[in-house]
């Protein structure tokens, strides 16, 4: 089976071995991942904060592209990315002028016949119904599975998961023999972009979420998004001094952990990129 | 030959700023029929009145057309003015110029066409009209109040007072309502127990009020003055003429763990039981879900210890049929169950809790005995947190309008914790403190200056435990958005209110509406707060919005007067908007030829049959007959009728395709 696969510009860069991870476990299920060609960037938050009709053509243009190659669903795994891809399928949904406006400067034809899957949805359609039997080394730990602000909202538009209190990541978690623990941190915000321009405030909002895990005694924390990675991951140094304790408890794309528990190669899932070492 | 008056009315400006009125007269003045023809300033004032009436009686009008506003407003002055003048008032008809036609419309050429072609209609129409006379009906000299909260036995007790008889029935096994519960009450911090029992005993004990506790609504028939209603008395399981509630039953019942409805889960109570101490009647229910009797076909506990043989385990409901003359609805409110907010964990932390539980824990009669303890290990909160608009104003979460008592009993709860717990702190989370009211401000700000609740602008977004303390996280508005976060002991969510489960069904029930929230609707927000659109049924209290306890019992008085209006007269009048079924000289009788298809139509079962007999007393023909008390004009059986043998009265067949003839300029 084939399915459209839009990276973004994080898999392709500082966050590789979510690419990485996310293709080995498509292809572990015999699921072959086609990447849109000639895609372009999703807008992130630049677009959308300076020109509104900007940030819908640039991802109109990813789906138009989409189209064109004949895909009917495409796999996004970045949380900001697949907020972007669908709030445009939504708008250009809702407002006829706008879709006109917007294609016609991108001259490329769109119908919004493409379906857009986050790596939970993906996971919960083509991965877990086939788990069973697939595990051979459950992922027998204590997970803090971590949402951050984009997986689940706005809910109107998404229409997935509760927003306050998530829970697709834990269901998922707990198929592949871990134990989500319940906690406060679900969905706060890890300081985003923050991370470059005041790296002490994702010390400061990222430590909050470490930390809380921690306290509940989490042996890893569970994410789907490359920003909140490189937030937790990266920025563990910040995270260290703004808590003043040194915590070492490694953060996993949620397809580093399941791709463990089927038993794929520790390097194929990228495991070997992480700041804080991966132990579990 | 008919000789008609028209009257076109300016409305002030409110027609002749887009219609031209005295062209309208002129015009209406050159139709066949028309006698008398003229435009004036305000039509209801009595100078318009007197124009119509000299009119009237100078011309020898047979019918009157005036041009105003809708018949809803002034349809009564005017056939008054006509009847007045000797005319029959159902010779009198309106075209509606303003609602239909200036205000809806451009000033222009078209407009004052279009307010010529409704007055030619109505021109028309009177030629055929009839003179009528009002129906009498018998009025039944006995109101149904329906819920025995405050407001229902406000209304009882006023109504019962002016001499009439009073059927107050309530689903729960005792009456009193939320009030019941309360701990003390705003603005004065009196007790609510103290104010509301002796109301509740003078309710008991009145001899012209019947109280039916444990029972509800089953079905209503008729209309206002006579309406016919089916109670249910659900079963209390006890014969309740043989106990004497004395209580032993309840302590002995094996079962004595089902949280208490009336302690809003914080304390227990027992399978047979009494919901509170001051409770009216004071005398048990069994709880025939949680009673291992009825569950497991053994214990009897209570039928052994019961001194008097009191306990019915076979009693069944009883449906009892009673005939009223009005009803007042005051089924009161209830309060959103604060799960949708998962981000404040209610439920999942114990000592989040909502303003009704912390109401009892702040009462005397309360699972702590009034001391404020919270509900997972008993312990004094030494810091609590309250948190308004828990739902309120949350147009995507909750519900959109203000819940309106919240801001004023949160004041209330923090005053009561300070008062009790000395050296602890108390925060309240608010978007705008509502305090509209008398003395209500005065209040809000003694619980600020001189109890020294910290009152912080702003919402929370989440609140989790830690350390054994509730973190309230929150903003900080009025310090440029600043997060704040407060450990708490104990969170209390200010929850909306809203209407009680199975309002809809019971406005059905009752042929009355409701607004989008399911609150009952009044029929007028302004000038009839108390009244619903079905003649004879009113409101009181909670029922209709959220409301506070001077504002249910004002509704409650309000609507026992219109009830004791009512109950004034010994008949009523109504109008004569009714079906006929047609009646000729003999041998034909009627065209009607029984087929009834009209009575299996009848949505009011209005219709019966008649048979006509010769002078020998034998049966010649079966044919339609209407029952004008139960009629209500809606037209349903004059579609129906195959040989248009029915007619309404004032709305004839005849009538309206003159109208529509008339506006395709036939005449
Ligand atoms: C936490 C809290 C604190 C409050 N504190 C104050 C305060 O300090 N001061 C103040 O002025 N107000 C206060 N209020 C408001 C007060 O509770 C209401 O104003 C009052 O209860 C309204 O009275 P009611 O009779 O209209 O409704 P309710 O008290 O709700 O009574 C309605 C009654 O009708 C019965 N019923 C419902 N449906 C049916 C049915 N279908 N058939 C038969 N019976 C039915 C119910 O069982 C109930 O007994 C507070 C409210 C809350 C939630
Ligand atoms: S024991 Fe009998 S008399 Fe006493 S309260 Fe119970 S039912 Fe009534
Ligand atoms: S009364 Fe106050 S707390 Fe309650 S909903 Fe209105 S504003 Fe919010």
């Amino acid at each position: 089976m084939t399915l459209g696969f839009y990276p973004g510009c994080s898999l392709k860069g500082s966050s590789r071995e979510y690419a990485e991870s996310v293709l080995a476990l498509a292809k572990a299920f015999d699921i072959n991942l086609e990447e849109i060609n000639d895609w372009n960037c999703c807008g992130a938050t630049a677009a959308h904060n300076m020109n509104k009709e900007l940030s819908l053509a640039l991802p109109t243009r990813i789906l138009s592209l989409a189209e064109k190659q004949g895909l009917k669903e495409i796999v996004v795994p970045c949380a900001a990315c697949y907020s972007r891809l669908t709030v445009t399928k939504h708008e250009l949904a809702e407002d006829s002028a706008l879709c006109s406006a917007v294609t016609e400067s991108n001259g490329l034809e769109y119908t919004g016949s493409v379906s857009v899957l986050n790596v939970v949805q993906f996971l919960d359609k083509y991965i877990t119904p086939n788990l069973e039997g697939k595990v051979v080394k459950p992922f027998d730990h204590k997970v803090a599975c971590y949402y951050g602000c984009l997986l689940v909202r706005p809910h109107e538009i998404l229409k997935f998961d509760r927003e306050e209190d998530p829970q697709s990541l834990d269901t998922l978690m707990l198929k592949s023999g871990a134990t989500p623990i319940d906690w406060a941190f679900k969905t706060e915000c890890c300081g985003a972009g923050l991370s470059v321009s005041r790296t002490s405030s994702v010390g400061r909002l990222s430590g909050k979420i470490i930390g809380d895990a921690k306290d509940r005694g989490a042996e890893t924390v569970i994410v789907a998004c490359p920003m909140c990675h490189s937030n937790l991951d990266m920025r563990r140094d910040a995270i260290n001094s703004y808590l003043g304790e040194k915590i070492d408890i490694p953060v996993l794309y949620i397809t580093q952990a399941i791709g463990l528990a089927i038993g794929l190669d520790r390097k194929e899932l990228g495991l070997q990129r992480h700041f804080v070492k991966v132990t579990v | 030959m008919s000789k008609i008056g028209v009257f076109v009315c300016h409305c002030g400006e409110n027609i002749s700023a887009t219609v031209d009125c005295a062209r309208v007269a002129e015009t209406a003045g050159n139709y066949d029929g028309v006698a008398f023809s003229v435009d004036y300033k305000y039509m209801c004032s009595d100078p318009g009145q007197n124009l119509i009436k000299n009119a009237i009686k100078e011309q020898g009008l047979t019918g009157v057309v005036v041009a105003s506003c809708s018949p809803r407003m002034h349809e009564p002055t005017f056939r008054k003015a006509c009847a007045e003048a000797g005319l029959n008032p159902f010779m009198c008809e309106m075209a509606n110029l303003r609602e239909h036609c200036s205000w809806v419309h451009e000033k222009g050429e078209a407009t004052t066409e279009k307010a010529i072609d409704l007055v030619r209609i109505l021109v028309e129409k009177v030629k055929y009209n009839h003179s009528l006379n009002e129906i009498k009906v018998p009025v039944t000299k006995t109101a149904l109040v329906i819920g025995g909260g405050i407001a229902g036995i406000q209304a009882s007790l006023d109504i019962a007072n002016t001499g009439h008889k009073v059927i107050l029935i309530e689903k729960d096994p005792s009456i009193g309502g939320h009030m019941s519960q309360l701990s003390e009450t705003f603005p004065t911090l009196d007790c609510s127990q103290c104010i509301l029992t002796p109301r509740m005993v003078e309710v008991a004990q009145h001899p012209n009020i019947t109280l039916y506790t444990y029972a509800e609504l089953e079905s209503l028939e008729g209309f206002i003055g006579n309406f016919k209603a089916k109670i249910r008395r659900k079963s209390k399981s006890i014969d309740e003429k043989l106990c004497t509630g004395c209580g032993l039953c309840t302590t002995k019942c094996p079962v004595k763990k089902i949280p208490s409805e009336f302690n809003e889960g914080l304390g227990k109570r027992t399978a047979i039981y009494v919901p509170f101490p001051q409770a009216v009647p004071n005398k048990p229910v069994i709880d025939r879900a949680n009673c291992t009797y009825y569950i497991k076909g053994k214990c009897k506990v209570c039928e052994i210890v019961c001194p008097t043989g009191a306990i019915r385990f076979d009693q069944e409901d009883q449906i009892m049929e009673v005939e009223i003359g009005a009803i007042v609805i005051a089924t009161g409110f209830t309060v959103k169950q604060p799960d949708f907010f998962p981000e404040y964990g209610y439920g999942k932390f114990p000592d989040v809790i909502t303003g009704l539980q912390f109401e009892r824990l702040a009462s005397a009669s309360g699972p702590t005995l009034g001391e404020i303890r919270r509900p997972s290990d008993g312990k004094i909160p030494e810091k609590i947190v309250f948190l308004a608009c828990a739902g309120s104003r949350d147009p995507a979460k909750g519900i959109p309008y203000c819940s309106k008592i919240c801001c004023m009993y949160i004041a209330k709860h923090a005053m009561l914790y300070q008062h009790k717990v000395h050296g602890g702190k108390s925060y309240v989370f608010y978007m705008d403190i509502r305090a509209g009211g008398k003395q209500y401000e005065e209040f809000v700000r003694r619980a600020i200056e001189d109890d020294g609740v910290n009152y912080v602008r702003g919402r929370v977004s989440r609140i989790y435990e830690k350390n054994g303390k509730l973190i309230v996280a929150g903003v900080d508005t009025l310090l440029n958005a600043m997060p704040v976060e407060i450990d708490a002991d104990m969170v209390v969510l200010a929850t909306a209110g809203v209407a009680n489960e199975g309002a809809e069904e019971l406005a059905q029930k009752l042929h009355v509406s409701y607004d989008p929230y399911k609150f009952f609707a009044e029929a007028h927000p302004k000038l009839k707060p108390v009244e619903t659109n079905t003649a004879g049924i009113f409101l009181a209290g909670a029922c209709q919005a959220p409301r506070d306890i001077p504002e249910s019992v004002a509704m409650a008085s309000g609507a026992a007067v219109k009830v004791a209006a009512l109950f004034s007269k010994d008949e009523l009048t109504r109008e004569p908007i009714i079906a006929v079924v047609n009646r000729q000289a003999p041998p034909v009788y009627s065209s009607c030829v029984g087929c009834f298809l009209c009575v299996s139509a009848c949505p009011y079962q209005a219709i019966e049959k008649e048979e006509i007999k010769n002078r020998n007393g034998e049966v010649i023909k079966s044919i339609a007959k209407v029952n004008p008390g139960l009629c209500q004009g809606c037209g349903t059986c004059v579609a129906f009728c195959r040989t248009k043998s029915i007619d309404i009265q004032g709305y004839t067949n005849e009538q309206m395709y003159t109208e529509v003839m008339a506006l395709l300029n036939e005449y």
